[in-house]
C-alpha cells in the first residue's frame, strides 16, 4: 500500500507527468536469494504472512516439500521445489526456489494496467500495488511473465508481494529476509547484491562442482529487484520453472503501442474526415425534398 | 412482413416494423455503453470516461454484461436480416461506382434493393466483429482462470478485443454519418419505421419497386 515517504517513478493507466520522475536519487532496492543454500524451510513463507497479516489458507500436499501449486492472492512468497537429476553424474538435487514478486525494473504489470495509479513504482525500484486504484480487469496478470499478480475472487482485486515496501521504506528488510535461517537471502543495493552474487557464483564455479553457476538478473524485463544465485545457471527451468529469458508478452507490447497510435490516430482522423466530408459535400437530399417528394408522384 | 401493408398512407413505406427498430437500439444502446467503457480502458486520456459511468471497477464489472446483451441484438438481427445481406451482382457494381455514393452522386448508383453493398458491408463487418469481440472479451473478463499454460489466450485477446473494437468504430463513425446526417430521413425510419417514397427511390430502388411492383398503384 501507499507509502507517503517513498516517491513514485512510474505510474500505471496515468495520462500526464509523473510527480516523483527524477525528483529523488534513491538506491535500487534488490533482494538476493541463493538456491544453493536453501533448504526448504518455508521460515520465509510463515514471516511472509505474520508481517503482511494475510489470512491463513488450506495447504496442498501433493508428496514433494511444497506448500502448494503456486502463490496466491494471500500468499505471496512460495517455495518452489524440483527433485532434479544431474546430467553429469546421474546425483540427485533437490531444488528450492523462493518464488514471488520480481519487482522487475520494466514490469509488464504496469505497462498493461489501465487504472490510474492502480500500480506504482517507486524510486527505488519497488512496484506496488495500489488496490484502492485497482479496477479488477486483471490486465496486469496478462502483462506479468512472471505469473505473480493473483485475484481476490471476492473484492476482485489483484495482490502480490510488496517487497515489504512498509519495512522497507523506514529503513528495515522485508520480513522474508529476517526470518532466514541459512542466510541465503540478503537485502541491499543493487549494485551490492550483484557483486555479492557475482562473487557466490564464482565461489561456486572454482570451488564447488558447479562450473555453470551463475546470476538471474533477466535483461529482457530491464532486470529485477529480486536476483538468483542458481548453480546451473544456464537452466533456469528447473527452478520451479524459472523463465530462461523473460520478456513482457509481444503482444502487450504491440497493444500498448503501435496499436495505441495507430487506433487513436484512426479515430480523430476518421472524426474530422466525417466532419470535411460533411461541409464539402452535405446531405445527400434535402429534407424539404423526401416530405414532399418531388420525383414523381407515385 | 405482408408487402401490402408496408405501404403506408400519405406516401410513406414501412422500412423497418417495430421488432427491427427494437432490435436496433438494444444493440445501439448496448454499444455505445460497451464504446464508452471500453475507451475508458483503452486510453489513461479517457479513463474519466468510466467516472461518468459510475466509476472504473463498475464499468469493468458492467461492460462485459452489456457485451452480452450487445452480441444476443446482433445475433437477433443476424436471424431476421442475413438472408437480406447476401452479395449480389448488383452489389459488386454498387462497389465499382462507391466513389459516386460517396459524393453524392446517387443517381449514377447501380439501383440498391431493401440495402445497399455498403449497408450490407456494415453488417457483416458488425456481425463477425461481435464474434470475435465475445471470444475475446470472455477470456478478457476472466483471465485469473486461465491455466499459466494456456496463457497465448490472454495474449492473442488482448490484441484481437480492442482491433475488432476499432474495426466496429469505424463502421459506426461511417453509420451514424450517414444515418443522421447524410441521408436525410434514414433516422427516422429506425424511429417511426417509415420512410418517404422519395427516399424509398432515391436510395433503395429495388426495393420500393418490391414493395410497390412498377404497376400497381400505392394507397395514398
Ligand atoms: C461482445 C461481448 C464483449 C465482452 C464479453 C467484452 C468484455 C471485455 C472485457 C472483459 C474487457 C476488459 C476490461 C473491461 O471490462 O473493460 C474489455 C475491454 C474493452 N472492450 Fe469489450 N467486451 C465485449 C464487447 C465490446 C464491444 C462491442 C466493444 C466496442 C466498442 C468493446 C470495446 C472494448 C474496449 C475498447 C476495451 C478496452 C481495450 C483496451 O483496454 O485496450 N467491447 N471488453
Ligand atoms: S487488475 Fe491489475 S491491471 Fe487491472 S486495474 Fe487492478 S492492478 Fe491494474
Ligand atoms: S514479476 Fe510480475 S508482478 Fe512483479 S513487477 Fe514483474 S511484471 Fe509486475
Amino acid at each position: 500500500m501507499s507509502q507517503a515517504i517513498l516517491r513514485v517513478q512510474k505510474i500505471s493507466g496515468h495520462a500526464g507527468s509523473v510527480p516523483g520522475e527524477g525528483t529523488q536519487r534513491e538506491y535500487t532496492v534488490c533482494k538476493l536469494i541463493d538456491t544453493t543454500t536453501c533448504i526448504g524451510c518455508k521460515a520465509c513463507e510463515v514471516a511472509c504472512m505474520e508481517w503482511n497479516d494475510l489470512p491463513f489458507g488450506e495447504t496442498v500436499f501433493d508428496n514433494t516439500y511444497q506448500t502448494m501449486p503456486e502463490t496466491r492472492w494471500n500468499y505471496w512468497n512460495l517455495i518452489l521445489f524440483n527433485e532434479h537429476v544431474r546430467e553429469e553424474d546421474g546425483s540427485l538435487m533437490w531444488l528450492m526456489r523462493k518464488n514471488q514478486c520480481m519487482h522487475c525494473a520494466e514490469p509488464g504489470c504496469l505497462a498493461a494496467c489501465p487504472a490510474d495509479g492502480a500500480i506504482v513504482q517507486y524510486t527505488n525500484g519497488i512496484v506496488d500495488f495500489q488496490q484502492a486504484n485497482c479496477i479488477g480487469c486483471g490486465y496486469c496478470i496478462t502483462g506479468c511473465p512472471f505469473d505473480i499478480p493473483k485475484m481476490n475472487p471476492k473484492t476482485h482485486r489483484v495482490f502480490k508481494c510488496t517487497l515489504c515496501t512498509d519495512r522497507v521504506s523506514e529503513g528495515l528488510e522485508p520480513a522474508c529476509i529476517k526470518s532466514c535461517p541459512t542466510g541465503c537471502l540478503h537485502f541491499g543495493s543493487k549494485d551490492d547484491m550483484l557483486d555479492l552474487a557475482g562473487k557466490r557464483a564464482k565461489q561456486l564455479r572454482e570451488h564447488s562442482n558447479f562450473p555453470h553457476a551463475g546470476v538471474y538478473d533477466p535483461p529482457g524485463v530491464g532486470g529485477t529487484g529480486v536476483i538468483y544465485v542458481l548453480h546451473d545457471a544456464t537452466k533456469p527451468e528447473i527452478y520451479g520453472g524459472l523463465p530462461s529469458d523473460p520478456h513482457v508478452p509481444w503482444t502487450v507490447k504491440l497493444w500498448k503501442g503501435p496499436l495505441k497510435w495507430l487506433g487513436n490516430v484512426a479515430m480523430v482522423g476518421g472524426l474530422i474526415g466525417l466532419f470535411v466530408h460533411y461541409l464539402r459535400f452535405g446531405p445527400k437530399a434535402r429534407e424539404e425534398e423526401d416530405i414532399n417528394p418531388s420525383g414523381g408522384k407515385p | 412482413m405482408n408487402k401490402s401493408e408496408q405501404i403506408l398512407p400519405h406516401g410513406h413505406l414501412l422500412r423497418y416494423a417495430l421488432k427491427e427498430r427494437l432490435t436496433h437500439w438494444v444493440a445501439a444502446g448496448a454499444y455505445i455503453y460497451l464504446l464508452m467503457t471500453g475507451l475508458a480502458f483503452w486510453s489513461p486520456w479517457l479513463f474519466w470516461v468510466a467516472v461518468i459511468f459510475g466509476g472504473a471497477p463498475v464499468s469493468r464489472m458492467l461492460h462485459p454484461w452489456a457485451g452480452l446483451i450487445f452480441f444476443a441484438a446482433v445475433w437477433y438481427m443476424y436471424v431476421m436480416w442475413a438472408p437480406q445481406m447476401k452479395h449480389t451482382d448488383v452489389d459488386k457494381a454498387w462497389w465499382k461506382a462507391v466513389r459516386y455514393y460517396s459524393t453524392n452522386q446517387d443517381d449514377k448508383m447501380p439501383p440498391a434493393g431493401r440495402y445497399n453493398a455498403g449497408q450490407k458491408f456494415l453488417f457483416w463487418g458488425f456481425f463477425w466483429s461481435a464474434v470475435a469481440l465475445l471470444a475475446s472479451g470472455v477470456v478478457l473478463w476472466f483471465p485469473e482462470y486461465i491455466p499459466w499454460n494456456l496463457r497465448f489466450l490472454r495474449y492473442i485477446s488482448i490484441l484481437i478485443h480492442p482491433a475488432a473494437a476499432l474495426f466496429t468504430i469505424g463502421l459506426f463513425l461511417i453509420h451514424v454519418y450517414m444515418g443522421v446526417f447524410a441521408e436525410r430521413g434514414a433516422f427516422g425510419s429506425v424511429i417511426r419505421g417509415d420512410v418517404s417514397i422519395a427516399f424509398a427511390k432515391r436510395y433503395h430502388p429495388g426495393w420500393y419497386k418490391e414493395i410497390v411492383g412498377e404497376s400497381s398503384t400505392p394507397r395514398k
